[in-house]
């Protein structure tokens, strides 16, 4: 596995110049995935989202790969095609690369609307990489709630009202889903631990076969919090149990990162102006819930990791 | 803000020939603060230069020199996630100044 020296010698295939927000943690999700993805040449797409929309205005592009514009549903069904193209190609003999593929997605194409193409493209054994880029609601459109956002959170379409304090549901679990498919390697990581992220995006890589990676990313706007927090509200995610590292490798859980102390949730989410009304006392109640909810999923993680 | 290119300086179709382009695109007149470096407190750790969403942390083999300011949008990252010498950063945010 690649350290920081060795990464910064690889130089970036993701560059500067694209018109994300100052402090964005989509571009440093995309840029630390291509940095780890190594000298081999990799083909990438992108569902439409912030990290679409930012990076490929005309008529520049931030992609120093091969990049491929999808919709919003399909970069899984998009990269599938081209993989399936590479390897009739390859038995020909017209293409003898090693060419790897990856797909990037936000949660809002990857939870909500490409799922059914993601679910198909796992399930078909592809060789390629899947990134879903968490920031939790629909940012590039305004910040509308996804099935990823929080309960509690304040979003355009889930606002803090007088009858209702934002998100009613809890977040579906997109992970365990993945698991589910049984395939060869599934993983959490965040933005904020660069080291958890290559390592787990060259284990994808190397693993041969369909694989998918949910990385908590941050969002300065969507989330409101001052633009230099991105790293540190995405370790902070992680100590207070609310996005645990692990991976899934072969069927086999493995937890990346036990916090010494675990932090109380409301020490994350007060930082943040989209869980800000739920600092007033008669929210008490939705606080211990999310808190009670946090603790069961990471029990349950646990079990799953010691067996 | 960069100038937007005339027709005629495109490529044939609208094709984008190469990748890699925004380079060409200044997005460093959106900062209301900017870095400093100080390299006597470096200890060139590159966490700056791993987390900077806009590649702007300039590195000369292998070791930082600076910021390319054409790109950088002030986010100030790189500031937060310096763990400097004995404490002391050897990034700090400084605001723009007309």
């Amino acid at each position: 596995m690649a350290n920081l020296k060795e990464l910064a010698a690889r130089g970036d295939k993701f560059t500067g110049g694209h018109r994300a927000c100052a402090g964005c943690g989509a571009t440093i999700v995309a840029r630390q995935a291509l940095l780890a993805a190594g000298d081999k040449p990799v083909v990438t797409t992108c569902a439409t989202g912030c990290l679409e929309v930012v990076s490929t205005i005309f008529p520049y592009t931030a992609w120093d790969v091969p990049f491929i514009h999808s919709a919003f549903e399909n970069s899984a069904a998009t990269i599938s095609g081209v993989e399936a193209a590479y390897q009739s190609l390859k038995r020909q003999g017209t293409v003898t690369e090693d060419i790897r593929f990856m797909a990037f997605g936000g949660d809002g194409g990857t939870y909500d609307i490409g799922l059914q193409a993601l679910s198909g493209a796992m399930e078909r054994g592809h060789n390629m990489l899947y990134i879903c880029y968490d920031n939790q609601a629909y940012m590039n459109t305004g910040i509308q709630r996804s099935s990823a956002t929080p309960k509690g959170s304040s979003t355009t379409t889930s606002p803090n009202g007088k009858k209702i304090p934002g998100k009613v549901q809890f977040r579906k679990n997109l992970t365990e889903i993945m698991a589910a498919h049984g395939i060869p390697y599934v993983a959490q990581s965040v933005v904020g631990n660069w080291s958890d992220f290559t390592k787990k995006v060259e284990k994808a890589l190397a693993k041969g076969g369909p694989a998918f990676i949910a990385i908590l990313q941050p969002c300065r706007l969507g989330w409101g919090y001052p633009p230099e927090l991105t790293a540190e509200l995405g370790r902070l995610a992680v100590e207070t149990n609310f996005w645990p590292l692990y991976e899934v490798e072969d069927g086999q859980y493995k937890l990346n990162h036990t916090p010494k102390e675990r932090q109380p949730i409301d020490e994350w989410m007060f930082q943040q102006e989209r869980f800000r009304h739920l600092k007033r006392p008669e929210h008490q109640a939705i606080i211990a819930q999310i808190q009670q909810d946090i603790d069961a999923r990471w029990e349950q993680l646990n079990k799953k990791c010691s067996l | 803000m960069s100038e937007l290119k005339k027709y005629k300086e495109l490529a044939l179709g609208g094709n984008i020939e190469k990748g890699g382009t925004a380079v060409d695109f200044k997005t460093g007149d959106w900062r209301s603060s900017r870095p400093i470096y100080h390299p006597e407190n470096c200890i060139q750790c590159l966490f700056c230069w791993v987390y900077c969403p806009d590649s702007a942390v300039i590195l000369k083999d292998g070791k930082v020199t600076g910021f390319n300011l054409d790109h950088c949008k002030g986010c100030g990252i790189c500031a937060h996630e310096c763990p400097g010498k004995k404490k002391v950063k050897a990034i700090t945010m400084e605001e723009e100044v007309k």
